[in-house]
């Protein structure tokens, strides 16, 4: 395969954690990732709390640099880019973190949050600007109402949106996408994924999309790569992933979902108190079916 | 004096007193009665919370679901007398134990919340102080609250880490928010939630950063603790596997309102309302791949501009001439209520 957009090759990240009761201890949150986004897919990864997922991709954003390894984007090492250069990337590259409210500046408005990137790089006109802003809130369901709101004004699921629409527009090539509806009713949910979906269809935007909903991960993803403790235990086609998981921790997994279907769960406990199946109100055997 | 670990969890002062008012049903944990909430704005009033009745029992596990913006977190906020600035009350009641919680005074609120309300915020990362351990901080609210020495509360903390499955606790315990993924610190501040064995556990949700298998073992845990201590939980969750796995009890708002309550069979198996079927619609399984989520169209109507008739009209499939014109009533029946023309009984 020829030309990745992103090349993660032996990638490895250490921390130093400093522990008290201890001497001086590091913390090896990843561990010899290999792997390599290609133009126009959508890249899932699933893991474990704590699998270093949030961190590879804070690497991959060159937000903190491997302890070894390279990241190439388009070829370059995104470690030895001039200046200029990062700037380019930074409109390339576009993030919706796991927890939207601590990126974003809580004095300023929706609004100016959103054109901000805009006049950063210089794109259109005012009048053009503001019609970016009104068009990307509506794809991402917001009303424009909320333009003049600050972020702590807004609901959790509204904040996530904002976030959403912020990295999508400068229309850049990759967005990496960390839980990015984790906080989002399904409704909204399935507005924002279907958004995914249409703009890498569409504008042919390439999605590395993290989360622990393998429902989520499903729908989206053309392949997907399983974390543990570090490493990538498993890679493939989504389909082939589901369909016959090898790894015993992805095998374990679809067990461990919760099923809105009933018939399924895993309740220890009956309802107490809650009134039989037969026991429903008149008005609703009229109510569709 | 403020505990170090958040605004919320402050010292205890003398326990209120919960002399319970005689009342025919036997006194629920949490009772919100009407309660209706407005933001004023610039000269506007915005209400964001518009009547809203809720009743947990004791031991009960109750789901809210509903629109992102229809006024979950703030109603849950009200019960612990937590509202943002800019937010008021404008009626109704809230009742802890058969004890109004209107009108307290900060003292009084402060002695209610983690000793017998714990909440469990939305957004984890932002309630951790960022200055101290996560020990610390989780097991702070037993020394502030309940006079527990430190070297015991220490041990606590540690153990409650351990029971949210966060491997090596007692390293981890030493270490700062920063160096926790996201979904350690969420799986702290359920630690944190837990660690008074309050009567009333708030979770906004909890569960959201966590990975299938950790969060089937949270749940587990939830419901571990409602049987042995027979705590009451209002669980907030935009999950609705969540809600069909742990939930007794569902109420369902939108645009400020509740639209629809009743058991989780009911919810599940016969939904009234047609925003509560359009959600299980949207609701991807991992056993059923469509090609494209059914969302449902529209947007939820801004609280500015909230419609004359029911508030789902411009979005409900089954719409019609009433719909747009007056607002639904609240259907009795059988503890499952819907508030639609649809389901209405006809006079
Ligand atoms: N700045 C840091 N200092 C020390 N350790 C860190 C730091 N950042 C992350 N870690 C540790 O690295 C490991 C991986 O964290 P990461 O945030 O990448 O996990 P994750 O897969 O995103 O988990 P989650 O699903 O819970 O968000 C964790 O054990 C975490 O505690
Ligand atoms: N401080 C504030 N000032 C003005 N409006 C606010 C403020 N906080 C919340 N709101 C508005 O009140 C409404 C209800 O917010 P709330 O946070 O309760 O929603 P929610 O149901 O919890 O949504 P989510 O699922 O997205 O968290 C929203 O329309 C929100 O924009
Ligand atoms: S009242 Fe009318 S518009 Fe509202 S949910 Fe029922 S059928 Fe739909
Ligand atoms: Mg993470
Ligand atoms: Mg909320």
């Amino acid at each position: 395969m020829t030309g990745a957009l992103l090349d993660v090759a032996n990638v490895s990240k250490t921390f130093e954690t400093g522990r008290r009761l201890w001497l001086r201890q590091s913390f090896k949150a990843v561990d010899r990732i290999s792997l390599e986004v290609r133009p126009g897919e959508t890249l899932g990864i699933v893991g474990e709390s704590g699998s270093g997922k949030s961190t590879l991709l804070r690497m991959m954003l060159r937000l903190i640099r491997p302890t070894a390894g390279i990241i190439r984007f388009d070829g370059r090492d995104i470690w030895t880019l001039s200046g200029g250069e990062i700037l380019a990337l930074r409109r390339q590259i576009q993030a919706v973190f796991q927890d939207p409210a601590s990126s974003f500046n809580p004095r300023h408005s929706i609004g100016s949050l959103l054109s901000a990137p805009l006049e950063v790089h210089g794109i259109g006109t005012r009048e053009s600007r503001r019609k970016m802003v009104a068009d990307t809130l509506a794809l991402v369901g917001l009303n424009t109402s909320l333009l003049a709101r600050h972020p702590h004004q807004l609901s959790g699921g509204q904040r996530q949106r904002v976030a959403i629409a912020r990295a999508i527009i400068l229309r850049p090539s990759v967005v990496l996408a960390d839980e990015p509806t984790s906080a989002l009713d399904v409704s909204v949910q399935a507005q924002i994924l279907n958004v995914f979906k249409k703009t890498k269809r569409e504008l042919g935007l390439t999605y590395v999309f993290v989360s622990h909903n393998l429902a989520v991960i499903r729908y989206v993803s053309d392949r997907v790569a399983v974390m543990r403790r570090g490493a990538v235990v498993e890679m493939g086609e989504s389909d082939a992933i589901f369909a016959r998981p090898q790894h015993p921790y992805t095998r374990a997994l679809p067990d461990a979902v919760p099923d809105p279907d009933l018939g399924r769960r895993g309740r220890t406990t009956q309802a107490s108190g809650a009134a039989p199946t037969s026991e429903l109100h008149q008005g609703e055997r009229r109510c569709l079916k | 004096m403020v505990c170090a670990i958040c605004s919320i969890r402050i010292f205890g002062i003398e326990m209120l007193e919960t002399v319970p008012t005689p009342s025919a049903r036997p006194a629920a944990t949490l009772e919100i009665e009407g309660l209706t909430i407005e933001f004023r704005a610039r000269g506007r009033v915005q209400r964001v919370v518009d009547r809203v009745n809720l009743r947990i029992a004791p031991g009960e596990i109750v789901g809210l679901i509903g629109e992102s913006g229809s006024g979950k977190t703030l109603t849950a906020l009200s019960v612990l007398g937590l509202l943002p600035r800019g937010a008021r009350i404008r009626s109704g009641l809230i009742r802890l134990s058969g004890t109004s919680l209107l009108d307290l005074s900060e003292d009084e609120w402060r002695a209610i919340r983690g000793d017998r309300v714990a909440f469990i915020p939305q957004d984890a990362l932002r309630a951790l102080n960022p200055v101290f351990p996560i020990g610390l901080q989780v097991g702070e609210p037993l020394n502030i609250h309940r006079g527990t020495p430190w070297q015991i509360a220490k041990h606590k903390a540690i153990e409650l880490l351990r029971s949210v499955h966060l491997r090596d606790a007692e390293e981890r315990a030493e270490e700062y928010p920063h160096q926790f993924s996201g979904g350690m610190q969420q799986r702290a501040m359920v630690a944190m939630g837990l660690a008074l064995e309050p009567q009333l556990l708030i979770a906004d949700e909890p569960t959201t950063a966590l990975d299938v298998t950790v969060q089937a073992q949270v749940l587990k845990l939830l419901r571990e603790i409602r049987d042995a201590h027979g705590t009451s939980i209002l669980f907030i969750t935009h999950d609705l596997g969540v809600v069909a796995d742990l939930c007794d009890r569902v109420y369902v708002m939108y645009a400020g309102l509740g639209i629809e309550e009743g058991s989780v069979e009911h919810i599940f198996y016969r939904p009234s309302h047609p925003y509560t079927q359009a959600l299980l619609r949207a609701t991807p399984t991992i056993r059923a791949v469509e090609k494209e989520l059914v969302s449902i169209p529209g947007q939820i109507p801004s609280p500015d501009n909230l419609p004359t008739g029911c508030r789902f009209a411009d979005r409900c499939p089954v719409a019609f001439e009433r719909c747009g014109e007056e607002p639904p009533p609240f259907q009795v029946g059988g503890g499952h209520l819907a508030r639609c023309w649809r389901c209405a009984t006809p006079q």
